[in-house]
């Protein structure tokens, strides 16, 4: 891996956060792959999120859903606006087959979220599996470990 | 204002009337207290599933009225539900969300020793306590229990209080309901599948049990979950319609669905919402199921547990279950104006894969702290806590429906799904148990 090939992933996933950050969900839901997921498990060991309970596991398809609602400008829940931030330490790149197209990198962070007097702040770190398309490295699935996913939350509405 | 309305029971019974209900019931402490001690402390209240502790010592701890306990699997195989509290200083006994305590508990403040079934097994310098009259004394007696325990079907519920109506009176009318998802394994057995989503609200508990049988805010609450969904539903062929989506589109269900639905209601404050049909009797069949449920249980059965999908049932005043998918919803009261929710996902025993996959979907789908439905109605609870302290009017109607007749004889079938009666029956319930003053603890 190249030290280029390695900014190009790291990039990526500062570049992902920062894409929700900026409500620019369009652009954020592109970054996935065709089979691409968001997960967000409840706990650290879950292997499968179709018969284990999660806090979130949406494909492109779903993602899509979530993403027409942010937009659509219909969900009174959204009103005052929310806003969020995603305050990253530099992620790790964990493995990296180039021949093969995949990486993964593990990045910790603080994810903030707030909305008229309320603000949530929850603790996380990311998986990012990527693979590499033709037209470049894509996300085939984002795994958000919670701080906390056991504890009760409050209403979490734009993306971790 | 302490006594305002324990020192009245004239003021407190006027909260409900027939029509309507004053907003004290939502957002005043004194009233939550009340609530707790008299309703809630003598309701049959759901503690957790037998399946979550199958072997001797197995446990989990949780919360009922705001009064720690704990479920525990005895030696002998029968189900206890204890005080989570040391008979001696108040600390807590078992920690963990669940675990196995082995032979006994322990407690970690000073060393008083509790056998599984509660009883005091030892303590340190035993001999300093001669002549003391601490073994005449509760402290003395080892763990506390709550006043009754009853398993059905893999369910457990406890009563805290000593007083209160029996199990089976208590859930006449409902019961079945229990057997009928039950029923929906091969072998008459459910599993929970843990871990639960928890979600915290900053609304009152009954807000959430209400919109539990409210049919008629979906299509302007969901507006925005279910427009989605069809904008991006219309784009796909019926092969691409998947399990989500077929979970999510019918977010957009029109008013005259709901009114043709049907409900129950029950003494207490139960319901079953949606008798006739619902918006799950409509998800594809799962192949080979209704033959394995048709040769466990016979044919007239397997067809009454299959057509059996009602929107959403209420054990009043703690759980909220859907037969299909199969799921609970537990309610935990914290303030007048602080709920929490845990959400399980049930699968049946025996059973295809596809129901668990089912129920795992809706509940992440529909009640996660993430989920684009619940975030609508979260927000709406919500802002209902903000808003009732608004003057001028301090009332909430419930008078759809309602044509100035009396209270209906229990159980009573109710023809239109939309009627306000579901809402009132909670609060009859409500009522009659704030009525009653705990007895004196002595």
């Amino acid at each position: 891996m190249t030290s280029d090939e390695s900014l190009m992933l790291t990039r990526l996933v500062v570049r992902e956060a920062r894409l929700i950050d900026d409500g620019a969900y369009e652009d954020w839901l592109a970054l996935f792959a065709a089979d691409g997921s968001y997960w967000i498990p409840l706990r650290p060991e879950d292997q499968d999120p179709e018969l284990e309970p999660a806090m979130l596991y949406e494909d492109r398809l779903l993602l899509s859903v979530r993403v027409e609602r942010l937009t659509a400008g219909k969900a009174h829940s959204l009103r005052p606006q929310v806003r969020c931030l995603h305050v990253l330490q530099q992620p790790e790149i964990e493995t990296c087959d180039t021949a093969a197209g995949t990486a993964r990198l593990r990045t910790r962070y603080v994810y903030l979220e707030t909305q008229g007097d309320r603000q949530v702040v929850l603790g996380a770190v990311a998986v990012h599996d990527l693979v590499r398309e033709d037209d470049g490295w894509k996300i085939g699935r984002k795994t958000v470990h919670l701080l906390n996913p056991d504890a009760p939350l409050p209403m979490v509405q734009l993306m971790p | 204002m302490s006594g305002f309305y324990r020192a009245d029971a004239a003021r407190l019974a006027a909260l409900v009337q027939p029509d309507r209900v004053h907003r004290d019931v939502y957002i005043d402490e004194e009233v939550f207290d009340l609530e707790m001690e008299r309703l809630w402390a003598r309701s049959w209240l759901y503690v957790g599933h037998a399946s979550q502790v199958p072997a001797a010592g197995d446990y989990l701890t949780t919360t009922l009225a705001g009064q720690p306990v704990f479920l525990m699997r005895q030696p002998g195989g029968e189900l206890g539900v204890f005080f989570n509290r040391c008979a001696h200083k108040g600390a807590q006994l078992l920690l963990d969300e669940r675990g196995n305590a082995g032979k006994l508990l322990r407690c970690p403040y000073h060393a008083w020793n509790y056998k599984l079934d509660g009883s005091l097994l030892s303590l340190p310098l035993k001999n300093d306590y001669e002549g003391s009259g601490v073994w005449e004394s509760p402290a003395g007696k080892g763990l506390a229990k709550p006043g009754g325990v009853r398993e059905y079907r893999g369910l457990v519920f406890a009563r805290l209080s000593p007083d209160g109506p029996a199990f089976e009176d208590y859930f006449a009318g409902v019961l079945e309901i229990l057997d009928l998802i039950a029923d929906r394994s091969p072998s008459g057995e459910l599993e929970v599948v843990g871990p639960p989503l928890r979600s915290e609200m900053s609304c009152n508990w009954k807000m959430y049990l209400e919109n539990v049988n409210d049919s008629v805010h979906p299509i302007s609450t969901h507006e925005s979950a279910a427009h989605a969904a069809k904008t991006v539903g219309d784009g796909l062929s019926g092969a691409e319609q998947e399990m989500a989506m077929e979970q999510l589109l019918p977010f957009g269900a029109g008013y005259s669905f709901y009114t043709k639905m049907g409900a129950r209601v029950t003494a207490h404050g139960h319901s079953i919402h949606g008798t006739k049909f619902s918006l799950h009797s409509g998800y594809a069949a799962i192949p080979g199921y209704q033959d394995m449920l048709r040769e466990a249980h016979g044919e007239a059965r397997a067809h009454e547990v299959l057509s059996f999908s009602p929107q959403n049932t209420v054990l009043y005043p703690s759980l909220a279950l859907k037969a299909s998918p199969a799921l609970l919803r537990v309610l935990q009261p914290l303030a007048a104006g602080r709920t929490r929710l845990e959400v399980w996902a049930l699968a049946p025993r025996g059973a295809p894969e596809a129901l668990r996959r089912q129920a795992v979907n809706y509940t992440r789908l529909v009640f996660s702290p993430t989920s684009i439905v619940a975030h609508d109605d979260i927000r709406l609870f919500e802002s209902v806590q903000r808003s009732l302290h608004a003057g001028g009017n301090e009332w909430i109607s419930l008078h759809r429906g309602y044509r100035g007749e009396a209270e209906p004889a229990l159980p009573h079938e109710v023809e239109d799904g939309n009627d306000e009666l579901l809402m009132r029956n909670q609060f009859r319930a409500w009522r009659d148990a704030l009525a009653q003053p705990a007895p004196e603890v002595v």
